[in-house]
């Protein structure tokens, strides 16, 4: 249950981000989490949940999160390929020599805040 | 409006990680995080992997529990310098923890220290902690399938512990299987069997530790 501790620094990200520019409201957050993460997605949105009742600036804010699939390159053949959390060698050349490039991510990419009008 | 961050979630415990790093490579001091479940053996490896390296380095521990100080004891009744951190109910160590501790700890006397993470093999796996390395405990008695139900603590690893090795022949555990799973989720991990209690096998794994922290 370590999802609560990932959405307070998500809240507490997206708060900083909302004082500086002024916003009264966030609609919506948009977050990256890569499959390869321990962090999923239901526990996130749960613990959102919780947290959004405590701060009035969430109280109408929806949470967007896109799943990233995993991604290395081949650092014997170059070959760039998708693959799933279990199968890491690269499937050109059967080489263990592999580096990830996606896939466990954990990011805040956007939020759609309300700012008021002179503020913006 | 739209505004985009594209900025790390743990941002705050990955910059504080950094800041311990940058202690650790200030002082040469090589971190293992140690990661396992409940009862694989963890303070058990780490006073095995102690008795083994205490002539050549200066070690020091921080132990990471739920509650209680009984892992610290066994640790400082070897004279070795132990800290324990009690996460309240927390599932893992996050930097701002681990930050405590290491304040309390005299770096520039120190070569390694051994942080043994909360017995749990998925959150621990998210959280730097500004450690040279991650390294993973298995038990024989968890079985050898572990690796297809927990595959990020055995990537995020870039050593395997096999522990109660000595347990192999009273158990259903296909180390075969275990091997070429942890191959697919990681090839360049070493597997090092052990039986930490009768200190058997922990040879290699005291050497590929030395030569890392002779490194630093």
């Amino acid at each position: 249950m370590h999802e609560l501790g990932i959405m307070t620094g998500v809240v507490e990200a997206v708060k900083g981000a909302a004082a500086n520019a002024c916003a009264t409201k966030v609609y919506a957050i948009t977050l990256s989490v890569g499959e390869m993460t321990e962090a999923i997605p239901d526990a996130l949105e749960f613990a959102f949940d919780v947290l959004k009742e405590s701060e009035p600036l969430l109280a109408e804010c929806e949470l967007t999160i896109h799943m990233v699939r995993p991604k290395s390159r081949c650092l014997e053949c170059g070959a760039e390929y998708e693959h799933d959390r279990f199968h890491m060698l690269c499937p050109e050349c059967e080489s263990p020599a592999t580096t990830l490039l996606a896939g466990r991510d954990l990011r805040i990419e956007s939020m759609e805040a309300e700012v008021p009008e002179g503020e913006e | 409006m739209q505004i985009d961050l594209h900025q790390p979630i743990l941002d705050k415990n990955d910059k504080l990680a950094a800041e311990l790093r940058a202690r650790f490579d200030e002082h040469h001091v090589y971190v293992v995080d140690l990661l396992a479940s409940p009862g694989s053996g963890k303070t058990s490896t780490i006073l095995a992997t102690i008795d083994a390296l205490r002539d050549e380095f200066n070690i020091a521990v921080i132990e990471g529990d739920i509650a209680s100080s009984v892992d610290a004891e066994k640790i400082k009744a070897q004279g070795i310098p132990a800290v324990q951190i009690n996460t309240g109910g927390a599932c893992h160590l996050e930097s701002a923890m681990l930050k405590r501790a290491v304040d309390v700890l005299d770096l520039e006397r120190l070569d390694l220290i051994i942080i043994e993470n909360v017995g749990n093999l998925v959150c621990p796996t998210d959280f730097y902690l500004g450690e040279n390395a991650k390294v993973m405990i298995l038990s024989v008695p968890e079985g050898h399938d572990k690796p297809l139900k927990y595959p990020g603590v055995f990537q995020a690893s870039q050593a395997v512990i096999l522990n109660k090795y000595d347990t192999l022949p009273v158990f259903d555990f296909d180390e075969e299987a275990f091997r070429s799973a942890v191959y697919q989720l990681n090839p360049q991990a070493p597997i090092f069997p052990v039986a930490a209690t009768k200190g058997e096998g922990v040879q290699a794994w005291a050497e590929w530790l030395a030569a890392r922290i002779r490194a630093v």
